[in-house]
């Protein structure tokens, strides 16, 4: 409506010239001066990060089933995946029953974009988001993190933010619930 | 017999008009080159904790006191650059004219009525006519450098400065009226029962915000604004000359805060109960305040438009000067 967008755009005239605003503006800055300040000084003291920082992707090998969704779902194509299928004979006859190995899963921290659809789309929950973020390198090759290195991060992975108070879980969450 | 002779021959080398010169020359040059330090470094972490920040922590190690004195060792080793188009003697010459009259400055400066270079009895008169030098300066700098910027950015600064000149020379007119003196000392001597800030509050904000716009400093700090013309007249220095113009911006503030607190807060003078300080620690922290007040003004307002700068000059501060000047005189007439 027209009025409102007069009441926004206050023209020269209407504005008080009272200057308390030029004394209202030194108040602030003069707060915030004897406040302390925010700054975190990393590297001297660590930053204080929320459980859903994107800071690196930590893999938990014993839930991956080789089912290569992450590595087909990455938009730069920086998750390698080898694997091979075993067949164990079976102990008392019938079929034998196979399973697939894992021999090599690495992502390529220097194309990664953090983008977490691999993490999003994991059925297995094999894959978190890690807060841990100070893994720079001086050369571009190690920054490739094969399982092992990718493993360790599991043990930096924080524990899932509590649901907010009267929050509705989500759907998936209820059906894990134990009955 | 031993300590007579020693004596006399102190005197005779007091008595040396050269050596007099040489020392005093030397406490100018020291103290014009360690007190912007102090302000710089100020500004550095007033600035810095006026935005929730912390400022420089690591020169020094101990809250980054070092941090200027680390700059001055970057500007020494960097490459000393002079455009080809530029006119090379006069962008030169450029940044000591804009400095130099900022160290004369100091010579008429008392930090108590002993402790003073010179007692020049037109003392403010010098002031304010060497003050005006520096725009020289800054246009030898700006059309020197053969860039539109530089151009764009001198003429700013001359225009500014002839306009902010006017009201700061009125303002301390008032004060010479009320002070039948233009020597320092005398000014400050006049203030032994209140500070002249006190019967002429508005001549004092008057030469405060004329001060800052001579100075460039924000809010008034269109001939340097970055957003849109790099960095005005300095934009082709680099090195120890660019260093030099910074320089003579945080002399400035000295100097200018220096010669406030001589007009309007009783220079050297403690205030009343408090006589066990020393006359030149009262100056210092009379300069150091009002150099807190330059620096809070450039943590709290934006930068005026050219044309809002002019006004404010033409259309409050001279007008309010005057009147100022009328008051002034009417009251020491009539009284």
């Amino acid at each position: 409506m027209a009025v409102d967008e007069q009441d926004v755009r206050q023209s020269p005239e209407d504005a008080t010239p009272s200057g308390l605003g030029l004394l209202k503006g030194l108040a602030v800055t003069m707060k915030a001066m004897l406040h302390p300040s925010i700054t975190q000084q990393y590297p001297e003291e660590m930053p204080d990060l929320p459980p859903r920082s994107r800071g690196v992707i930590a893999l938990k090998q014993e839930n991956c089933t080789v089912c290569y969704k992450c590595s087909r779902d990455c938009p730069d194509w920086c998750i390698y995946i080898d694997a091979h299928k075993e067949t164990h004979p079976p102990a008392s006859g019938g079929k034998a029953r196979s399973a697939k190995i894992l021999d090599r899963f690495a992502i390529d921290y220097a194309l990664c974009m953090y983008c977490g659809i691999c993490v999003e789309v994991c059925p297995f929950d094999a894959l978190f988001w890690s807060p841990s973020f100070d893994y720079a390198e001086y050369e571009i090759d190690l920054l490739t993190h094969e399982k092992e290195r990718l493993e360790e991060w599991t043990y930096t992975v924080l524990p899932p933010p509590l649901i907010e108070e009267g929050a509705v879980p989500a759907a998936d969450d209820a059906l894990a619930e134990p009955a | 017999m031993i300590a007579e002779a020693g004596v006399s021959y102190v005197n005779q080398w007091l008595s040396n008009y050269w050596l007099i010169l040489a020392v005093k020359t030397a406490v100018v040059l020291i103290f014009f080159l360690t007190a912007p330090l102090g302000v710089g470094y100020a500004e550095h972490k007033v600035l810095a904790h006026m935005q929730s920040r912390l400022g420089p922590m690591y020169a020094g190690r101990f809250h980054g006191w070092a941090q200027l004195i680390a700059d001055g060792v970057k500007f020494i080793q960097k490459e000393d650059i002079i455009p080809a188009a530029a006119d090379r003697w006069v962008f030169s010459l450029a940044p000591a004219v804009a400095l130099v009259p900022y160290i004369a400055l100091f010579v008429v400066i008392p930090f108590s009525n002993q402790i003073f270079i010179l007692n020049l009895d037109v003392g403010i008169f010098f002031v304010m006519s060497i003050t005006s030098v520096t725009v020289i300066g800054v246009l030898m700098a700006g059309w020197s450098s053969a860039n539109k910027f530089s151009l764009i950015g001198a003429l700013r600064a001359a225009a500014q400065l002839i306009a902010y000149e006017l009201p700061l020379v009125l303002a301390a007119a008032s004060i010479v009226m009320q002070a039948g003196t233009l020597s320092m000392i005398g000014i400050v001597e006049a203030q032994d029962r209140y500070w002249f800030a006190l019967t002429q509050p508005v001549g004092f904000v008057i030469f405060l915000v004329a001060s800052l716009a001579e100075l460039t400093r924000p809010p008034f700090d269109m001939p340097v604004a970055d957003s849109e013309i790099i960095f005005g007249a300095y934009t082709e220095y680099s090195g120890l000359k660019f260093a030099f113009f910074l320089l003579a911006e945080y002399g400035g503030i000295v100097a200018l805060a220096a010669v406030a607190s001589v007009l309007y807060l009783g220079g050297y003078r403690a205030l009343p109960g408090m006589g066990l300080i020393p006359p030149p620690l009262w100056m210092a922290a009379k300069i150091g305040a009002l150099s807190f007040i330059v620096i809070w003004l450039r943590a709290t307002y934006p930068r005026l438009r050219e044309d809002q700068l002019q006004q404010v000059s033409w259309l409050v501060l001279i007008p309010l000067a005057l009147v100022q000047i009328m008051v002034v005189a009417i009251v020491k007439v009539a009284v």
